[in-house]
């Protein structure tokens, strides 16, 4: 059903132009990886100062209200990006085990950031000044460090198709994970 | 004329082993991704400062200073990981427009960022004005060049 959706996806025209294009396809690319320095970049900044390593005496809340526009601005652009690549090649990456452990770590960073917000940051005005935030920041920021870190390694290594289905034979967790329909043919 | 030094350096060792190794540069190259999302955000938190937007309730001074070391680890990173890159394709960058363009950006980025901005940053009031605007926008625009330019050298 998502496979007979995503051949027909990488079958529409755009789809195909976008692919075979000169110059959009790397531009697209480009500006995937160049906002990263964007939206990463200034997400670590943030967690270096949940973590109480960095700009210990700049208040969090200048961090949540003044930086975090333009991490948000990062993260749209990333998106409409990241979509744009996928629509390029849909059924290649649904099948990419990087793409896989990419999107699920995505989930898991989502998660942090609600679970940061909706919790210890609804008191921030308690700890703004803190050098060392408390226990629950401090966790948040870790995770984000180490999830994003995930995300732009798998990110990367999406490009490379060692661990394509066409590439066999392959290990069983492999196969299992990448979802190749591997001995039904 | 420099073309037997990039000869000289895709053949030493490292760059060999690079070169003939399945992971080795991914590897590299990802490492690299991870000090560019440093360097860009470290470079962001001051530059959007000196353009007047961002965490303008802080002192510029106070805050290039906390991001100085940030900055200086990302471009260590930057740079340990793209010397190994480069050795294991020297001759294919010997012939990349991109390559020359990242190169030529690079050390006036570098100098500008450590000399030129590091000095404006520490002095500037609360209102960097005028010259902290061009400075912010210069640093942001010779970056951006030599970020832009890397990523072009895998596509040319």
């Amino acid at each position: 059903m998502i496979e007979r959706f995503l051949v027909w996806l990488g079958e529409t025209p755009w789809s195909v132009a976008l692919l075979e294009s000169l110059y959009v396809w790397p531009l697209v690319e480009s500006t995937h990886v160049l906002a990263l320095g964007l939206f990463v970049g200034t997400t670590v900044m943030m967690d270096l100062r949940l973590l109480g390593v960095g700009f210990r005496k700049v208040p969090v809340t200048a961090f949540t209200g003044r930086l975090l526009p333009w991490t948000h601005i990062g993260f749209m652009v990333m998106t409409v990006t990241g979509l744009l690549l996928f629509y390029s090649q849909p059924l290649r990456y649904y099948h990419n085990l990087f793409f896989r452990i990419k999107v699920l770590v995505l989930l898991l960073a989502g998660a942090n950031v609600a679970i940061f917000h909706n919790g210890v940051h609804r008191h921030a005005a308690e700890w703004d000044r803190d050098a060392s935030p408390p226990r629950a920041a401090r966790i948040a920021g870790a995770v984000s460090l180490a999830v994003w870190t995930v995300v732009v390694v798998t990110g990367r290594l999406i490009a490379y198709n060692w661990f394509d289905c066409d590439i066999q034979p392959q290990p069983g967790w492999v196969n299992w994970v990448a979802g190749c329909p591997v001995g039904t043919e | 004329m420099l073309e037997p030094f990039f000869r000289w350096c895709e053949s030493t060792l490292i760059g060999r082993a690079i070169a003939d190794s399945v992971w080795a540069f991914p590897i590299l190259e990802a490492v690299h991704l991870l000090g560019l999302c440093m360097l860009g955000g470290a470079l962001l938190v001051v530059d959007l400062r000196l353009l007047g937007v961002g965490l303008t309730s802080q002192p510029v001074a106070r805050l290039a200073r906390y991001a100085r070391p940030w900055l200086v680890a990302s471009v260590i990173v930057m740079v340990l990981t793209g010397i190994p890159l480069f050795l294991s394709e020297a001759i294919k960058a010997y012939y990349n427009t991109s390559f020359w363009v990242k190169m030529c950006t690079l050390p006036v980025a570098l100098a500008f960022t450590f000399a030129v901005r590091e000095r404006v940053a520490r002095r500037a009031a609360d209102d960097p004005g005028m010259t902290g605007r061009i400075v912010g926008a210069v640093s942001l625009a010779l970056w951006f060049t030599v970020a832009a330019a890397g990523r072009w050298i895998g596509f040319s």
